[in-house]
C-alpha cells in the first residue's frame, strides 16, 4: 500500500529534508500493535526505566519534594544511580530535607557532582557547610528555580517524579491512592521542562486517570515503584502546628498587625506560610474576620488545614495552592473544586506570564534572623551552618502588598533581631513589618502602616529598639569563623547572586 | 565551702541547663557543653566562674551541659547544684544576685 501511494510522487521534486511517506508505523513503530501502544512508556523497573531515560553522565536529574521530610524517592533513585555506575550528576530537586542525609555518600563517592535545591536540613546541610563538595550549591527560592530553568541554566535533563498514582500512559496526580502529598506544584514544573520525564507511582490505575496533574503529553516513562514517601511525615519540621504559648502570642499580634495595617478589606488575600507563628497567625484571623463581616478572595502558598479550616467556614474563597502541608490540606485538594493546584511557576516565578505572588495583600514569613535593616536570612543558623531553605520567601515577599516576618525575638540564647544578618536570602527592602513577642518593628519605608498601627495601639517600636532588647538578654554573641571558601551561592529570585555562605571554621 | 557530695541542678530542655558538682581536691575545673559554643561558651564560663567564686568555692569539678540558657539562668543553676553539694550553706544572698 505504501509503495502505490509513493507511487504518486515519481517525479516530483521535494523540498530538501523533507522525506517521502514511508508508511504509517514508521516514525511511530509504538502504533503497531495495540499491546506497544498502550505499553510504551511502561517499565518493568526503575533501573529499566533509568537505561530508556537516556541518563548519561554529568546530566542533571530532578526531583520534587512534596512529601519534605517522609520523601522515599530522591534516596531510592540516587541510590539506584550509583549500583548502576552513574557519575557527575547535577542534583537538582525543588528541595532538600534532613531525611535525604544519605546523599553524602553518593556526593563524597563523585555519583552527584552539583547541587540546586531551595534548601538543606540536617547532617547533608551540615556536611555541605563544612566543605564536603567542590562546587558550591545553588540556593534559589521556588519561583527563582522555575526562572533558572527557563533561562536555560538550569537544563533538567531526567526528571524522577515521584506520585501517587498514574495510568499507563502517564495521566497522574497524587491526591488518589495510597500516599497522598496533594498538590504536585513542583513537579507541573519539571513535567513541563525537563527533557525526559519518568513517572515513578506508587499505584497504577486504569486509564484515563483524573485529575491529571501531570499529563500523559508531558510524560515519556512509567514506573511502578513500592512507596514514593510517607505522607503523615509532611508536617515534620518546618510545617508544624503549634501549642507553645510565646508562638501563639506572637501570631495574635500578626493577626493584629494584619487587621489594621490598611489592607483588611472584603475580597483581601494572603498567604500565612510554614513555621509556628505563621501557622497558627490563620486561627486568629478568624474571629477577626466575621467580626468585621469580610471575606478574603483566595489564600496562596503553601496550604494548611487551617486555611482549609477557614475556607470551609466560607471566609476564604479560593485557595492556591502549590504545596499541602498536611493531610487535611491534600484532602481538600482532592475534594474541593476551590482549592486549586498549581504549579510554582503560577505560584511566584519572576519571569512567568502571571504569578499569584504578585496578587497577594499579605503574606506571613518566618525568619531565622532578620538584621537592623530588614534583610532576612532563612537559611543559615547563627553558628553559620545551613538548616533552612529559601523556599517562596523572596518570591513572596517581592511581590506582595504587605510581608510581615513573625519570630521571637530569641531562640533559647540564640537573638532573632540581629545587626547583620548571617546571609541574606530576602532583601530588607520587601520586607514591611517584624512582629516578635517583644513587640512589632515597621520598615521606615511604609510610614504609613506604622501610622496606622500606631493608631490602632499596637506596640510598634523601632528596629533598633528590638535589637537593644535582644542583645540585653542574651548578650552579644562572638562573630562566627568562616573559612574564606564560599560552599553556598543565593540566588535571588531574578538569578543574580544575593549573597554567599562560606565554610564554617 | 565545700564540695562534699556530687550534686544536680537543671534540665536539658531548651533554655536550660544541666550542672553536675562533684567534689575535686586542689583545682577547679570546668568541663562546658554548649548548643551555643560559638557564640556564647566564653560568657557562660566566665558567669559560672564568677558566680562560684562569689560562692568561695575554689576546689570541684563542674560540668554543664547547656541548651542555650540566658546568664540569670545559668548563675541559678550553678547556685542550687552547689547548695546541693555543700554540708553547710553559708553564702551571703545579697552578694549573689
Amino acid at each position: 500500500m505504501t509503495a502505490a501511494i509513493r507511487e504518486r510522487l515519481r517525479g516530483a521534486p521535494l523540498p530538501q529534508g523533507v522525506a517521502p511517506f514511508a508508511g504509517v508505523t514508521a516514525n511511530a513503530p509504538h502504533l503497531a500493535t495495540r499491546e506497544t501502544k498502550y505499553g510504551r512508556k511502561l517499565c518493568n523497573s526503575l533501573e529499566d526505566a533509568i537505561r530508556a531515560s537516556g541518563l548519561k553522565n554529568g546530566m542533571t536529574i530532578s526531583f520534587h519534594h512534596a512529601f519534605r521530610e517522609g520523601d522515599k524517592t530522591i534516596n531510592h533513585v540516587v541510590d539506584t544511580l550509583a549500583a548502576m555506575g552513574f557519575r557527575d550528576l547535577t542534583l537538582a530537586p525543588s528541595s532538600l530535607l534532613s531525611c535525604n542525609a544519605p546523599l553524602i555518600e553518593h556526593i563524597k563517592s563523585g555519583v552527584i557532582r552539583r547541587i540546586y535545591t531551595s534548601g538543606m536540613r540536617g547532617k547533608l546541610a551540615e556536611a555541605i557547610s563544612n566543605g564536603l563538595m567542590e562546587e558550591p550549591i545553588n540556593v534559589h527560592s521556588h519561583g527563582g528555580r522555575v526562572h533558572l530553568i527557563d533561562r536555560g541554566e538550569l537544563t533538567l535533563d531526567v526528571a524522577f517524579l515521584a506520585v501517587a498514582t498514574a495510568d499507563a500512559f502517564g495521566n497522574a496526580n497524587a491526591v488518589s491512592g495510597r500516599s497522598r502529598c496533594g498538590s504536585l506544584g513542583y513537579a507541573m514544573v519539571d513535567a513541563a521542562r525537563a527533557k525526559t520525564v519518568v513517572l515513578l507511582a506508587e499505584e497504577l490505575v486504569p486509564y484515563p486517570n483524573a485529575p491529571a496533574s501531570i499529563r500523559q503529553d508531558q510524560v515519556d516513562l512509567v514506573v511502578k515503584v513500592d512507596q514514593i514517601g510517607d505522607p503523615s511525615k509532611i508536617s515534620v519540621g518546618a510545617a508544624r502546628i503549634t501549642s507553645n504559648p510565646r508562638e501563639l502570642l506572637i501570631a495574635r499580634l500578626a493577626a493584629d498587625v494584619m487587621e489594621h495595617a490598611g489592607y483588611f478589606e472584603d475580597g483581601f488575600s494572603l498567604q500565612t506560610g510554614t513555621g509556628g507563628s505563621a501557622t497558627a497567625t490563620a486561627r486568629f484571623i478568624e474571629h477577626r474576620m466575621m467580626k468585621k463581616g469580610i471575606k478574603a478572595a483566595f489564600a496562596l502558598g503553601g496550604i494548611t488545614g487551617s486555611i482549609v479550616d477557614l475556607h470551609k467556614k466560607g471566609l476564604i474563597g479560593r485557595i492556591l495552592d502549590t504545596q499541602s502541608f498536611d493531610a487535611v490540606a491534600a484532602q481538600s485538594l482532592a475534594d474541593n473544586p476551590e482549592h486549586w493546584e498549581i504549579s510554582t511557576n503560577t505560584y511566584a516565578n519572576l519571569t512567568s506570564k502571571g504569578a499569584c505572588s504578585d496578587r497577594v495583600d499579605m503574606v506571613i514569613l518566618s525568619a531565622l534572623e532578620i538584621d537592623l535593616n530588614f534583610n532576612v536570612n532563612v537559611i543559615t543558623g547563627s553558628d553559620g551552618v545551613m538548616r533552612g531553605a529559601s523556599g517562596g520567601h523572596s518570591d513572596v515577599a517581592a511581590g506582595a502588598n504587605l510581608p510581615i516576618v513573625v519570630g521571637p525575638l530569641i531562640r533559647s540564647r540564640i537573638p532573632t533581631v540581629v545587626e547583620r544578618c548571617t546571609t541574606v536570602v530576602t532583601p530588607g527592602e520587601t520586607i514591611g513589618v517584624l512582629v516578635t513577642d517583644h513587640g512589632i518593628a515597621v520598615n521606615p519605608n511604609r510610614p504609613d502602616v506604622s501610622e496606622r498601627l500606631k493608631a490602632a495601639g499596637l506596640p510598634v517600636t523601632s528596629i533598633e529598639d528590638l535589637y537593644a532588647r535582644a542583645v540585653a538578654l542574651t548578650g552579644k554573641p562572638q562573630p562566627v569563623e568562616f573559612l574564606d571558601r564560599v560552599v553556598g551561592l543565593i540566588r535571588y529570585r531574578d538569578g543574580s547572586v544575593i549573597d554567599v555562605v562560606r565554610q564554617v571554621k | 565551702m565545700k564540695i562534699v557530695r556530687e550534686a544536680l541542678a537543671g534540665t536539658l530542655e531548651s533554655s536550660d541547663l544541666m550542672v553536675r558538682i562533684t567534689p575535686r581536691d586542689g583545682e577547679l575545673a570546668i568541663v562546658l557543653q554548649s548548643e551555643v559554643m560559638h557564640q556564647f561558651g566564653a560568657r557562660i564560663e566566665a558567669v559560672a566562674r564568677e558566680c562560684l567564686a562569689k560562692l568561695g568555692i575554689t576546689e570541684a569539678l563542674v560540668v554543664i551541659e547547656d541548651k542555650g540558657a540566658l546568664d540569670c539562668v545559668v548563675a541559678a543553676r550553678v547556685q542550687t547544684a552547689v547548695s546541693r553539694a555543700v554540708d553547710e550553706w553559708t553564702a551571703d544572698w545579697s552578694a549573689l544576685s
